[in-house]
């Protein structure tokens, strides 16, 4: 018809009468809705207006040092939901994860104790301990193919009895000894349990831990080959095998990662209440699940972020903390928290439905 | 071809092999202070000779919850009357009631020379017990059911109601002239540890609330509790349910910035420590040791010399004994072994 239509090659086909160009499948949303369709958004806004409703309903909460008491909470949830979202993202459950933190704190409280070493030498068993964890865990996990709800909570259970009967068979009771007189405990503490003041307020470090962590995960998460595999593997396992990304490194690794972030909290825990009871950790896993949920990731995988996770772990130490600071009836605790946690995933939720709607 | 799947996973060992490198590299480092070294060695706990009778089996079933400090006090007590008296001990716990139950039924069916077991939930066990009962196997009660042993037809009890510890607790309180107290609960719904914090509202004068904390989480804990005493500064008094919550307790005092003190129910060896160096006000202790040696005992002494204390009319109590800063030497002793 018209010159301009020779640049173009000959096997374009002429344009079809049928879906316009423009069916909104490409078309570029505004900046708004893009913004809304980011998995952290929905957990944003629900943190937002959790806090105003707390500022408003719990005076004590208005002062700093509440805000520090929040975030410390948080951050000792925070640390263990990144490593448990990614995995999420990576499309598997740990449900150890909470026992496997007590494991670790007992590990390195035991070890040290009883061989009367310095506390380093149990810290660095922990770990080693923790991560060979994670590796069975996504390891037996490939190698049956099982679900990862039933390989985890097998070990959830193996882990749970080994705390209790190994404990009781070393020590003599269920609880570690104190281990705050021995040599290394003063320079581990500073680095897993140490606070430093903000203006005049007490700053737990896990919250500094906490940040860094969530700007390293987001990063890996965002910007790296090893992110976009947690989310190929997360979406279809067998696709992104298809397209060469190493299906079994990722989940095994991923699995480590829970393993650190076990580790870190465990010795925080060991490092700021000097013992551990080995009956401890029993039900945290579903917490750490739930901040994970509650930022933005899917339970079927493939989708979430890291930051999202910050904001649940957030919005769970404040509903958590501010129930108190707001001085209500302890009998509704957990109704309390059960409402507000719901409450906040519907706003996600709506939040992602309005920003993907055409 | 998926290369890099099967080359990464390599990558982990030398991650491990340098970890644990690092480790045997450390164990050259021992600790000069702390650990097992300093402690010293003892025995675990009294040891009275052996009954030359013949062996017996009996079975303890408590509601114990796993990794409980307090019951695996109980269980020590128990242990050492066993191994006193000649008796085979076999121990079960389920903090269901319908699994303690169960668990009664599988003693039965064992054919058990005597059965020991606490009333935690009273109604949940009474078609068990009877059971028993037509199996001519004499039971004791321990720890919890003051009000129900009688009813349910059992021997002798040994323990102190919940309630009147909390109501001990609440006189000392007074004593020490608190005027508001908080009553830390560290598992929601816990019958006895409600009926501690009742106890406690029922004789202390002052103003109580109760407070709910996550008890498997102890930073958890902690930040709780912090939060109460910032909400409510005129809190003086914490008293936690269970010996290894005090010390956190204390750390949350200190977080607040307040000036509140801190005691509480049940005792170990760490909290000894603490009360000596004036951190915990006092510990009022029903002395679990006592009610697991007991009611072993007291099932051997039936079988051999068909003594029951209390002439199946009152109970044996072995509560509330406070331990404070006057007479935590003479306890601490055995609180180290694990025994007190």
């Amino acid at each position: 018809m018209s010159m301009t239509r020779q640049a173009e090659p000959a096997v374009t086909p002429p344009p079809a009468p049928g879906p316009k160009a423009n069916d909104g499948r490409t078309t570029r949303r505004t900046p708004a809705r893009r913004l809304l369709a980011r998995p952290e958004v929905g957990v944003f806004l629900g943190v937002v207006v959790v806090l105003v409703f707390f500022l408003i309903a719990a005076p004590p909460m208005r002062d700093s040092s509440s805000m520090a008491n929040i975030l410390y909470q948080s951050s000792t949830i925070g640390i263990m939901a990144l490593p448990v979202a990614l995995l999420m993202i990576g499309g598997e459950v740990d449900l150890s994860a909470g026992v496997a933190v007590v494991t670790s704190a007992l590990t390195a409280s035991m070890l040290a104790y009883q061989l009367s070493m310095n506390i380093w030498v149990g810290v660095i068993a922990a770990l080693a301990v923790s991560l060979a964890i994670g590796m069975f865990n996504g390891w037996f996990l490939m190698k049956t193919g099982l679900p990862s709800f039933l390989v985890t909570l097998g070990t959830f259970l193996i882990l749970q009895g080994i705390n209790l009967a190994v404990t009781k068979t070393v020590t003599g009771n269920v609880a570690t000894d104190d281990i705050s007189d021995m040599d290394g405990f003063a320079q581990a503490k500073a680095l897993f349990a140490s606070s430093f003041e903000v203006g005049g307020v007490q700053v737990k470090i896990t919250i500094v831990w906490w940040l860094v962590f969530a700007a390293l995960a987001a990063w890996v998460l965002l910007r790296t080959k090893y992110g976009n595999w947690i989310f190929a593997v997360g979406g279809n396992k067998e696709s992104a095998r298809a397209v060469g990304v190493p299906v079994t490194f990722t989940k095994i690794s991923l699995y480590m990662l829970v393993g650190f972030g076990a580790w870190f909290v465990g010795m925080h825990q060991l490092f700021s209440f000097n013992t551990v009871q080995s009956g401890e950790g029993v039900g945290q896993e579903l917490i750490y699940i739930a901040a994970a949920v509650i930022g933005g990731c899917l339970m079927t995988g493939g989708y979430g972020s890291a930051i999202g996770p910050v904001f649940g772990a957030f919005m769970f130490g404040m509903v958590q903390q501010g129930i108190v600071y707001a001085g209500w009836n302890p009998d509704w605790f957990k109704a309390f928290l059960g409402v507000m946690l719901l409450g906040a995933v519907l706003i996600n939720l709506w939040v992602q439905r309005t920003a993907t709607r055409r | 071809m998926d290369r890099s799947s099967q080359n990464r996973p390599r990558r982990i060992a030398p991650f491990v092999a340098v970890a644990a490198a690092a480790a045997l590299t450390l164990a050259g480092c021992s600790s000069g202070s702390g650990g097992k070294k300093a402690e010293e060695g003892g025995g675990d706990g009294a040891s009275a000779g052996k009954a030359n009778t013949p062996q017996m089996t009996v079975a303890l079933v408590t509601h114990q919850a796993p990794g409980d400090t307090f019951w695996d006090i109980v269980r020590k007590g128990a242990e050492a009357a066993a191994a006193k008296d000649n008796v085979k001990l076999i121990y079960s716990a389920d903090p269901n009631a319908g699994n303690q139950a169960n668990l009664v039924q599988n003693a039965i069916d064992q054919k058990v020379d005597g059965i020991a077991v606490t009333l935690a939930k009273p109604d949940a066990l009474k078609s068990v017990l009877g059971k028993a009962e037509k199996a001519g196997i004499p039971v004791v009660g321990l720890n919890s059911g003051l009000s129900d042993w009688k009813d349910l037809g059992l021997l002798e009890f040994f323990g102190q109601d919940e309630s009147v510890a909390g109501e001990a607790f609440g006189k000392k309180l007074n004593e020490v002239g608190a005027k508001n107290t908080v009553c830390v609960i560290h598992e929601q719904g816990n019958v006895g540890l409600t009926q501690r914090c009742d106890g406690l509202k029922k004789t202390f004068e002052g103003n109580t609330q109760i407070l709910n904390v996550n008890g498997v989480d102890r930073p958890s804990v902690k930040s709780t509790i912090t939060a109460k005493l910032k909400q409510d500064s005129s809190v003086d008094y914490v008293a936690t349910l269970g010996a290894p919550f005090a010390p956190t307790a204390v750390q949350s005092v200190g977080d607040a910035g307040s000036k509140a003190k801190v005691a509480t129910f049940d005792l170990n060896k760490d909290l000894t420590k603490a009360i000596k160096a004036g951190d915990i006000e006092f510990a009022v202790d029903q002395q679990p040791y006592l009610q697991g040696y007991l009611a072993i005992d007291g099932l051997w002494l039936y079988k051999n010399n068909g003594n029951y204390s209390g002439g199946g009319e009152q109970p044996v109590l072995t509560g509330p004994a406070f331990v404070d800063k006057s007479n935590v030497d003479a306890v601490s002793e055995y609180a180290a072994k694990g025994t007190r």
